[in-house]
């Protein structure tokens, strides 16, 4: 082999960064950044029983849950457009959503204490939102006896909308939410994620 | 209007080649302190950045302006003894020598060759964003890296002979 090729081998990969240095580069950059308030959404991941959960937070609060069915990279990619795309992989202010999830789970949480940001959501959707925090776990409303509650007996069709955009499923309760003929009713993380939260809370 | 893509996908993309440049710049210790002040930098002004810009290019550029303020603030240029022990200490695998003596060659390089072969040959620009960098035509900058390239190789011959 003569200096020639070596030297033209050599310099497109010259001191590639192992898996180790990025990942400790990667978690200094979002600490400083998160210090010098640069990050306006994190978000982690979770493996959960209803599938892979996308979770994402601003400063103040939780913002989205996702689940897999969505597209995660569709979910930050709309985050980019709405919020901000000072977007980063930030385990660190997510941790405590993830145990209290984890816990939910395993039927040892019934409700949910981490702050909430609805900047998602406006309007009559924010106001049936709000509401569905007050549904108890084990339980079910209809959308009709939401949309009564909410001053707007009418506007079922509009409380099946917010139900289905609910940026929150899970932490904001929309499952619990189901048609007057007793049917399941839709469900952002498919009718089976569905069934799943409501026997998993009525077995508790 | 065309929206941004997560920072984190910026960052996943091209740290990689940002933490090549900085290293073939400033050596592994002062490249990791670039490194981090470069994407800071970035994602601060990020927000603002045209969508349809050229990302990779953007990123060197301020890398450049981060390793040029480094070099400032030691009020020295990097010389190879300051860091060669530890590029061996932390890489710390066999196939890390070839790697260890091309730094050496690169810094031995004069400031100008040693960043026109680095933004052309280690970040792949062409050479009318070298230019750019530089502050200095493409033809030039094309020249400096050639020349720069023509060191490394009798360098090498005098360095490693085989």
């Amino acid at each position: 082999m003569n200096a020639t090729n070596t030297i033209d081998e050599l310099l497109p990969s010259v001191s590639e960064p192992d898996p180790d240095t990025v990942a400790r580069l990667h978690t200094r950059l979002v600490e400083q950044a998160e210090d010098e308030g640069l990050l306006d959404v994190s978000y982690r991941t979770l493996d959960s029983p209803v599938g892979p959960l996308l979770l994402a937070a601003t400063p103040a609060g939780l913002v989205r849950v996702a689940f897999d069915r969505e597209g995660h990279d569709a979910v930050l990619a709309g985050l980019a457009a709405q919020i901000s795309p000072r977007i980063m992989r930030s385990p660190r202010r997510l941790d405590d959503t993830a145990r209290q999830l984890d816990e939910y789970f395993a039927h040892r949480r019934r409700s949910f204490d981490v702050p909430i940001d609805l900047q998602l959501a406006h309007g009559f959707r924010r106001n049936v939102l709000t509401h569905l925090r007050d549904i108890p776990y084990g339980s079910t409303e209809t959308y009709a006896m939401v949309a009564a509650a909410t001053g707007r007996p009418a506007a079922v069709r509009a409380v099946g909308t917010a139900c289905a955009k609910n940026p929150l499923p899970l932490v904001v309760p929309c499952h619990r939410v189901v048609r007057s003929d007793g049917t399941i009713g839709q469900y952002g993380g498919g009718q089976a994620a569905k069934r799943q939260l409501l026997e998993l809370e009525h077995a508790a | 209007m065309a929206v941004q893509r997560p920072f984190e996908e910026i960052v996943a993309a091209h740290g990689s080649v940002v933490m090549r440049v900085c290293r073939a710049l400033l050596g592994p210790t002062d490249a990791e302190d670039a490194w981090a002040e470069t994407f800071l930098s970035a994602l601060r002004s990020y927000p603002t950045l045209r969508p349809d810009s050229n990302v990779r290019g953007w990123l060197v550029t301020i890398a450049h302006r981060k390793a040029i303020d480094q070099i400032r603030a030691s009020a020295r240029a990097p010389r190879p003894t300051d860091w060669l022990p530890e590029a061996v200490a932390t890489e710390g695998n066999p196939g890390s020598a070839p790697d260890t003596e091309l730094w050496a060659a690169l810094a031995a390089l004069p400031p100008k060759q040693r960043a026109a072969v680095v933004y052309h040959h280690v970040a792949g620009l062409p050479y009318a964003e070298v230019g750019d960098l530089l502050e200095t035509s493409e033809a030039a900058a094309r020249r400096s890296a050639a020349d720069g390239i023509a060191r490394l190789r009798q360098h090498y011959q005098e360095e490693s002979p085989r």
